[in-house]
């Protein structure tokens, strides 16, 4: 497959990680990249790029699955919504089996609850049209990849007059979490593998304002094996002539502004709002919540919804792995207690989440 | 989440395409894209929306420059 399989050659992939080993052996210090991306996340274990890297040059995943760093009570409100019959909630796959408080989307589908996976969120534009007799309620949760899909899926149900769509929106926008993560001592942090696709809306120059507060390297890196090692070897370049930039690597696709038309869709439709992040807490303007003007499809505001009650299982430790502070092989539940069969906490869930990547292709 | 797959447009009407990778062809919406792409071009399909035109030139520079090897005097 063309844009694919030339990134996946095993000879380009040497060459880099000869490249690599030279360049660490010149470091002053061990560095740490972390990848913000759950693709990157998957990436890195799927290909085995850890074990090409000398010891000086560690990768640490951060918060890069937006399902991971949904809230629990999030699931519970998503829960809320299939209790009444007239509801219809529609969700992209990953979200079905992350644990609420006390059951998961999957379970109440089991018990009757009408749940349905759609592949795009106009898909459930059209099972709103399809069905006006009843109410569609999308789960609006992503970064900045997806945010722009799920605004174009309201603009068209405006477009069509339908009264009957709307969205539970937990949207999250990346830089902000990303200087959280900077300024954490323990962390220590070097560098960023900054991820491919969010950038491909929001651009390289959304990275500049972290580097130029922070001087932290940044490469906007692709997701095939090749494009990562190329990243990780652009971030020591920078290490090592102690300079601090935002550079893109996956240049095939990714601008400095970004694209313009879904960042002038997503600000149609949403607006800049607190979030709150599992694992990090509530970040000011880290989300995206709908505009007042339409209100009438957010679903927040159509169903009224009670507080969550939002309750993790203590054991569960879903929010260091996501701030990178504990490796899924050190969280005592990990392939014992807590598996992708029987998920305690969503890190295990989606195929991106750390725990999942690293339960299926080991260390 | 945010996987997205380079696909090959297959046809085109309006602001739909039919895309194909391995075989497997995908209806999308280009509404999301500011720039206007033809039958032929690749493009990163996500959750049903294509969010960005890949660039053949920019491909083969990263590619080109993959291959060079590093020195110690590039760094001086």
């Amino acid at each position: 497959m063309k844009f694919q399989d030339e990134f996946r050659d095993r000879e380009l992939v040497r060459i880099m990680a000869d490249n690599i080993r030279r360049m660490a052996e010149r470091l002053a210090a061990p560095v740490n990249f972390m990848e913000v991306c759950g693709t990157h996340t998957m990436s890195i274990y799927q290909y085995g790029i850890r074990s090409l890297l000398p010891e000086n040059v560690r990768l640490v995943s951060g918060p890069g699955c937006p399902v991971c760093v949904t809230p629990v009570g999030y699931v519970d409100q998503a829960i809320a919504c299939t209790a009444d019959a007239d509801n219809i909630v529609a969700t992209f796959g990953d979200m079905l089996r992350v644990p609420g408080s006390r059951t998961s989307l999957m379970e109440e589908r089991a018990q009757g609850a009408d749940v349905r996976i759609v592949y795009s969120p106009l898909d459930a534009v059209a099972l709103a049209k399809d069905n006006p007799e009843r109410r569609v309620i999308f789960l609006g949760v992503g970064f900045e990849t997806t945010a722009p899909a799920i605004a174009a899926s309201i603009l068209e149900a405006a477009r069509l007059g339908l009264a009957n769509y709307c969205v539970l929106a937990a949207h999250k926008t990346m830089p902000v979490p990303m200087e959280i993560l900077t300024a954490d001592p323990d962390l220590a942090l070097s560098g960023y593998l900054c991820p491919a696709h969010v950038s491909t809306v929001i651009g390289g120059n959304a990275y500049k304002p972290l580097v130029f507060k922070h001087h932290i390297p940044c490469v906007v890196t692709g997701f095939e094996p090749a494009d990562v090692m190329q990243g990780i070897e652009m971030l020591l370049a920078q290490v090592l002539a102690g300079e601090s930039r935002v550079e893109i690597q996956y240049s095939r696709a990714v601008t400095w502004e970004g694209n313009p038309k879904a960042q002038r869709i997503l600000g149609l439709v949403f607006e800049p709002c607190d979030a709150a992040w599992r694992g990090l807490g509530i970040l000011p303007g880290s989300g995206l919540s709908i505009r007042p003007e339409l209100a009438a499809f957010d679903a927040e505001q159509v169903l009224k919804l009670a507080e969550p009650e939002g309750w993790e299982n203590p054991a569960c430790r879903c929010g260091d792995v996501l701030k990178g502070k504990l490796a899924p092989f050190d969280c005592p539940l990990f392939a014992t207690a807590c598996t992708p069969e029987a998920p305690v906490g969503a890190c295990m869930v989606s195929s991106e989440g750390t725990c999942a990547a690293a339960y299926k292709y080991g260390r | 989440m945010c996987l997205g797959v380079p696909m090959k447009i297959i046809t085109k009407d309006g602001d739909t395409v039919l895309a194909e990778v391995d075989g497997v062809q995908k209806e999308a919406s280009i509404m999301l894209l500011a720039e206007e792409v033809n039958i032929g071009d690749y493009i990163i399909v996500h959750a049903g929306f294509a969010i960005s035109r890949l660039d053949e030139e920019y491909a083969q520079e990263t590619l080109r420059l993959m291959k060079e090897i590093f020195s110690p005097e590039d760094m001086q």
